[in-house]
């Protein structure tokens, strides 16, 4: 086989001789010694320190490997399905414009959230579709000095619809079922839930900030099992993106959802309805509430203890909001 | 205890074949009497040593006769069959996975030199819908209970177990609840669904799948046979694959198929002869099936080995249509003639 022709596109002169007879002998070795025909990583090679490799072929060369992992399979997804090499590289990166230049998310106390060991964030729910979740999926794995993937704890209806439901599990959410949440608690996982569900997601606009029921307090005996703190999340912003003005029930009805809205850019203006609009985000974390303490799974067994709990995180997010709301200076800035 | 004399149902099949021939290789155990409706192929005859065969369909009441001449101490249950194409249709497989079973276990009542019964069941109890936790654990029911095929003859075959172990308390008994097998030699649907060229999947849809190597699923019951582990069990390998990924592994392509059509295409694979997936299977093939393997890891002080490694045993077996080292060269081409520098950079992609 010819010797691929080598254009220079810096200016540099290229160099193909000793990049790739260095390659091939180390994947030479690498066939030898493995057993299996498994994929070769791309292996990191000495480059000379005048060679720095710029920018972009960093990124072309990542971007290559990516896409030969995802070729041949070799890459790793946990028992909940979840895809870190998908997450990190397909799903996150086209958010961030979002999280930053849209909607300029503010986080605050993301000292709160440990840096090992399992947590269970509680957090408000609003926004129509749930954005809300995403920014603070985002949040913490960009802004925590952990860099910790939240492990969202998603409703029923996500794991029944086509293409959404592999998407959820791939980026690492789960039914939100108390058997799915203390696994992941007890194997030391950051874990995000929303209490309210539809109720709080699919409210109208006029009820915004208003927290809705709290579902049954599943979520606190998860984690009185578990011994996890619960760290109450208040969101401030994600309301106003999608006023929702009327509810179609009939065509909810017809489709098999919660809700259907209507705002008052959708559906008159099309896909140009669906654009949110740029509030401007806070998200508070708040301060643990300590559950190892107070008795385990004999705990979870006392409904009154569990409701005591539930208010309180309830109590905690509401005021929070009140809070943040006061000191925003606007809804857009 | 170990067992003196063993019977071995539905023998003359792959896994009840391998198992026989492993437990008479083990001096140990007095006699290994094998039965089914079928006589082992004529290459498994050497392999099955001094295991006696004989020809007898657990339908029929002759299955007493025979525990009870030769003293039968421990039963290994393997006849619960999977697919309607070696049985002769779905009727005769019901009867033979639930009438069969009801016999057997009448027998086995009966007879008072039973000490134990080991059943091999199927993960495939629990069904598989979206509201399904991420792993069942032994203890989980069914969101749903399975309503066709192999999975509900699974279930009722572990009900008629269950009363069968109220009825006789003395006898150690053991279910274990195997995930799809997978290895170098093993047929199943799963594996001829695997090696199709072109891999039809439900479209938008990607499901967890958990495997157990077929030495391993052997080396279980032959420890479960040979050592007192009473209690259910669920045995497969540890971790996932999605669907996509076990094809990619594998080196083929998928072709996602939208849902309405997928019976339909299953349909003409079926009459094909190429792949028999029955409906419950479908449903596996969109939200997929995790249970929990911890106990018998505990149990037993040994585990299988990962879903990862079994899928591996198994994609060393076939050519890929989709050669991972050509995926490597090409990528490695493209970098040379864009003129790239190779990076000392590369993506954690197992952090």
């Amino acid at each position: 086989m010819p010797e691929a022709r080598v254009i220079p596109l810096h200016g540099q002169p290229a160099e193909p001789a000793p990049k790739v007879a260095p390659r091939r002998r180390a994947r030479a070795s690498a066939t030898a010694s493995a057993p299996a025909p498994a994929p070769m990583p791309a292996e990191p090679l000495p480059s000379a320190p005048e060679q720095q490799p710029t920018d972009w072929e960093r990124k072309l060369a990542g971007g290559l490997a990516f896409l030969r992992r995802r070729i041949t399979g070799d890459y790793d997804v946990d028992e909940f399905g979840f895809d870190r090499d998908l997450t990190h590289h397909v799903l996150m990166p086209p958010l961030r414009p979002v999280y930053e230049k849209w909607f300029r998310v503010e986080t605050r106390g993301l000292a709160n959230i440990p840096d090992t060991g399992g947590a269970l964030l509680v957090a408000n729910h609003s926004g129509t579709i749930p954005i809300d979740a995403v920014m603070t999926t985002l949040a913490v794995h960009d802004h925590h000095p952990a860099h910790r993937h939240l492990r969202l704890l998603g409703a029923d209806l996500v794991f029944t619809l086509p293409v959404i439901a592999p998407m959820a599990r791939k980026s690492g959410q789960t039914l939100a079922c108390n058997a799915d949440a203390e696994r992941l608690l007890s194997s030391g996982e950051l874990v995000g839930v929303f209490p309210e569900g539809f109720k709080g997601i699919g409210k109208p606009f006029s009820d915004r900030y208003k927290l809705q029921r709290f579902g049954r307090g599943g979520f606190v005996s998860a984690a009185l099992r578990t011994g996890t703190p619960i760290i109450p999340v208040s969101i401030v912003g994600a309301e106003e993106i999608y006023p929702i003005i009327g509810n179609s029930k009939t065509l909810a009805r017809l489709l098999g959802l919660p809700y259907a809205p209507i705002t008052p850019f959708f559906p008159w203006l099309g896909p140009l309805g669906a654009v949110p609009l740029p509030s401007k985000w806070i998200i508070e974390f708040g301060e643990p509430i300590e559950t190892a303490h107070l008795g385990g799974a004999q705990a979870a067994e006392d409904p009154m203890l569990v409701f005591n709990l539930t208010d309180q995180v309830r109590e905690t997010i509401q005021s929070t909001l009140y809070t943040l709301l006061m000191q925003r200076r606007s809804v857009f800035f | 205890m170990k067992p003196r004399v063993v019977l071995v149902t539905g023998v003359s099949r792959y896994l009840g074949t391998r198992l026989a021939s492993t437990l008479a290789a083990d001096p140990s155990i007095e006699r290994v009497i094998g039965v089914d409706t079928v006589p082992p192929r004529a290459d498994a005859l050497p392999v099955l040593g001094r295991t006696e065969f004989v020809r007898a369909d657990i339908r029929n009441p002759l299955i007493a006769k025979v525990i009870a001449q030769a003293e039968v101490d421990t039963v290994v249950h393997m006849n619960v069959i999977a697919t309607p194409l070696g049985a002769g249709g779905r009727t005769a497989m019901k009867e033979i996975n639930v009438i069969g079973t009801m016999q057997l276990l009448a027998a086995c009542q009966k007879a008072p030199s039973m000490r134990k019964l080991v059943v091999k069941s199927t993960t495939a109890v629990y069904g598989s819908s979206p509201r399904d936790p991420a792993l069942f654990t032994e203890d989980a029911g069914p969101k749903a209970l399975p309503k066709s095929g192999y999975a509900k003859d699974a279930v009722e075959v572990e009900g008629y177990v269950r009363g069968f172990g109220r009825r006789r308390p003395d006898v150690t008994l053991s279910v274990l609840r195997f995930t799809n097998f997978i290895g170098p030699h093993i047929e199943t649907p799963l594996t001829r669904y695997l090696s199709l060229p072109v891999v039809p999947t439900v479209l938008g849809f990607d499901p967890r799948i958990q495997l157990c190597h077929e030495d391993d699923g052997i080396e279980a019951l032959r420890r479960f046979t040979t050592e007192d582990h009473p209690g259910i069990f669920n045995v497969g390998g540890s971790g996932v694959l999605l669907l996509s990924q076990a094809v990619r592994r594998a080196g083929r392509l998928s072709v996602p198929v939208p849902a309405p059509t997928v019976s339909l295409v299953a349909g003409l694979f079926r009459r094909a002869g190429l792949v028999d997936f029955s409906p419950e299977q479908m449903r596996y093939l969109e939200h997929g099936r995790v249970a929990d393997v911890s106990r018998v890891a505990k149990e037993l002080g040994w585990a299988p080995r990962s879903t990862a490694e079994a899928m591996q045993s198994f994609v060393e077996r076939a050519p890929r249509i989709l050669n991972h080292e050509t995926v490597a060269a090409a990528e490695a081409r493209v970098l040379g003639l864009l003129g790239a520098r190779p990076t000392s950079q590369e993506e954690p992609a197992r952090a």
